[in-house]
């Protein structure tokens, strides 16, 4: 705690020496919270390195309206208590213009009273639709929502005629949010929920519960809820048990590891996933292949690692608000939170954004792909519509 | 029939880890009067040092042995480094002493490893075994076998040798076993050997079935502590029968009664068995000598 305390008091005396000269250089500074490390660190790693990356390039092309990027990145380590004290201090200390992350949907909703009362423009990358509903002023997202992961996946099962499904959920909070989701807009979609079941984020078995499932009347496909070790497990229990029925995964393992993890478990699993999943097996005629196959590229060739959709959500954050600032031609809050309001038309790594007064987020269900694990590895669906 | 013989291996396959993470509990108490709360670290650094070093072109099998190695050597360094210098501090100290100890594994595993989630190949393959109309993965029978070695071998050490006695000398009286010539210090350095040992080995059997990650060894630390206790803390066969009780009642009670609940089940009916028998299923009674 002491350290702390001596620590913040050189932040305070420097900050102070240095008013002055941060005047003079103007540089925009633009506030980054992530989790870059503990239990979420698999989300914000990507997502720092993502911006450090692109911060970089566009200062090397002269920064934006003819000012250099100064970004400043804390960590939260997946608290969102510190997400908020940071919060606090990249406004009072820091003085930033503008605001890009928040990697889990709890620091994010944690930060968002800092950023209302400060009105600070403030582009969140995590999931949930509670981030933007109901809309708040100063508050955008890029990421898809556990909705329309939802949406996407009894679309397909519509176009499959299968109504009557189990769900298996994760009791973590993304497994549980997409799980309510889901939930409600079964209805929406004729889709009728036969049976239920969780799991523990940490469990390593889930055979009982596969075993009910097995066992319920009726079921006709399962879908799964959650991320990380679960559903790869889920999905080798699934295999083990000898369910025939259609096993549908959500947006939440999206990555080449899940397929590494379930192994041959996982052939013919169901997943909808953001078009950088797959961006070299797009069509030509995509508009969004060119913008994703440029940054997967990009990315593998700086960081060496396989691209991830969070790292490219913080890349459309990046994009949304430094283009925004390029039509308000200035840093000013208020201009640029109303720049970034009329969002239209940008290609980004998660889909189309055209954003308006009563939707901060700006994406349909065409921003989602619906995939099909075939010999390890990921094939396009045709679209089932919405 | 079919789902309880189903939900009886899931419960047997994971009761087994506690059950081996509870024998390491026991084993540690029982030499040193140490609850050494590191130990799942040494599982997760079982299967996560046998993954890495097999992804760096080790063949599995030489992987594996490398891995007990060090876990070996890192359950020896917790001893002399972190408890056996506060040997004389309360039992709290020494517990908050191996809490320490393992976030500082987890942390470094963080950085020496990475954060991902990682599997093993089964021994003999994927495809499982239909058995009475339950589906079971030979690994799992691997598992159990494993775990059964592991506890004949313990037995025999410690019923028939001499090694054996100074181990059961130590733990029922240091300093009577240090006048009678015992060198209590390495009995102590044993007895974290064979634990780190059983618990990397627990690891390294389980993680084609359950994966593994650099935070695996939290949980299982605490599954392997509520075995022990149920069994009665101090008792080897107690630390096996708790263990494997703890999994199969997660297993019935999220197959029979609610997947939401199971865990509070499990340890609902903990908190019955530590009202009514205080000292565990099969714990002997804390008689204390005035």
């Amino acid at each position: 705690m002491a350290r702390n305390h001596i620590v913040a008091a050189i932040g305070i005396g420097a900050s102070i020496l240095f008013a002055a000269s941060h005047q003079a250089s103007a540089q925009i500074k633009i506030g980054a919270v992530l989790s870059v490390t503990g239990p979420a660190s698999f989300l914000g790693d990507p997502e720092k390195k993502t911006l450090e990356m692109y911060v970089d390039a566009i200062n090397a092309k002269g920064g934006v309206n003819g000012q250099k990027l100064e970004l400043v990145i804390y960590d939260d380590g997946g608290d969102a208590n510190n997400a908020r004290t940071f919060a606090t201090r990249l406004v009072e200390e820091d003085k930033i213009a503008a605001m890009v992350g928040g990697t889990s949907t709890g620091a994010t909703l944690a930060m968002i009273p800092v950023f209302e009362e400060a009105q600070i423009p403030f582009i969140s990358l995590a999931g949930a639709v509670q981030i933007i509903e109901p809309v708040r002023k100063w508050v955008f997202k890029t990421p898809h929502t556990d909705r329309m992961a939802c949406e996407k996946i009894f679309a397909d099962l519509k176009h499959r005629n299968l109504t009557t499904i189990a769900i298996i959920s994760g009791t973590d909070a993304f497994g549980k949010s997409m799980r309510d989701q889901c939930v409600a807009v079964a209805p929406k979609y004729g889709i009728s929920i036969a049976h239920e079941e969780t799991y523990g984020p940490r469990d390593s078995d889930m055979t009982p519960q596969l075993t009910n499932i097995k066992n319920g009347a009726g079921v006709q496909a399962v879908v799964n809820t959650g991320f990380g070790r679960g559903p790869a497990i889920v999905t080798r229990n699934y295999r083990q048990l000898g369910i025939t029925v259609p096993l549908y995964q959500s947006h939440g393992v999206a990555s080449k590891q899940f397929i590494d993890l379930a192994g041959a478990a996982a052939e013919g699993v169901r997943l909808p996933a953001a078009a950088l999943l797959v961006a070299e097996k797009l069509p030509n005629g995509d508009p969004q292949k060119p913008v994703v196959v440029n940054y997967s590229r990009e990315y593998q060739q700086k960081t060496g690692q396989a691209v991830s959709t969070f790292g490219g959500h913080a890349y459309d954050g990046l994009m949304i608000l430094t283009q925004a600032m390029q039509r308000a031609k200035s840093a000013d809050k208020a201009q640029v939170r109303d720049e970034i309001e009329k969002t239209k038309g940008y290609i980004g790594t998660a889909g189309i954004v055209n954003m308006s007064p009563t939707d901060h987020l700006g994406l349909t269900l065409s921003a989602f792909r619906m995939l099909e694990i075939k010999n390890g590895d990921w094939t396009l669906l045709p679209d089932a519509g919405s | 029939m079919a789902e309880f013989l189903q939900f009886a291996f899931s419960g047997l396959t994971v009761g087994a880890v506690y059950a081996l993470v509870a024998l390491g509990f026991t084993l540690i108490y029982n030499a040193s009067g140490v609850v050494n709360f590191a130990q799942g670290e040494f599982v997760m650094l079982g299967g996560m040092s046998t993954v890495f070093l097999a992804l760096a072109g080790m063949p599995l099998p030489f992987a594996a042995v490398v891995a007990v190695v060090v876990a070996v050597a890192i359950g020896l360094v917790l001893h002399r480094f972190a408890i056996e210098p506060a040997r004389g501090a309360g039992p709290v100290t020494l517990i908050m002493i191996t809490i320490g100890a393992s976030i500082f594994l987890r942390g470094a595993a963080q950085i020496v490893f990475d954060k991902r989630f990682h599997s093993l190949p089964p021994l003999f393959g994927a495809d499982p075994i239909h058995f009475g109309g339950a589906a079971i993965l030979p690994q799992s029978l691997v598992v159990l076998a494993g775990a059964a070695v592991i506890v004949t071998l313990l037995w025999a050490v410690i019923d028939r040798t001499l090694l054996g006695k100074a181990v059961i000398a130590t733990a029922a009286n240091r300093l009577a076993a240090r006048l009678v010539g015992i060198n209590t210090r390495r009995i102590v350095d044993f007895s974290f050997a064979v634990s780190a040992a059983i618990g990397a080995i627990a690891g390294i059997l389980v993680t084609p079935i359950t994966l593994t990650s650099y935070d695996v060894g939290t949980l299982l630390a605490l599954k392997g502590f509520a075995g022990a206790m149920l069994g009665g803390m101090g008792s080897a066969f107690g630390a096996v029968v708790g263990g494997l009780l703890l999994g199969l009642l997660e297993a019935f009670s999220a197959g029979y009664i609610s997947s939401n609940y199971k865990d509070a089940v499990a340890f609902l009916v903990i908190l019955a068995v530590l009202f009514m028998m205080p000292q565990g299923l099969l714990g002997r009674a804390q008689v204390e000598r005035v």
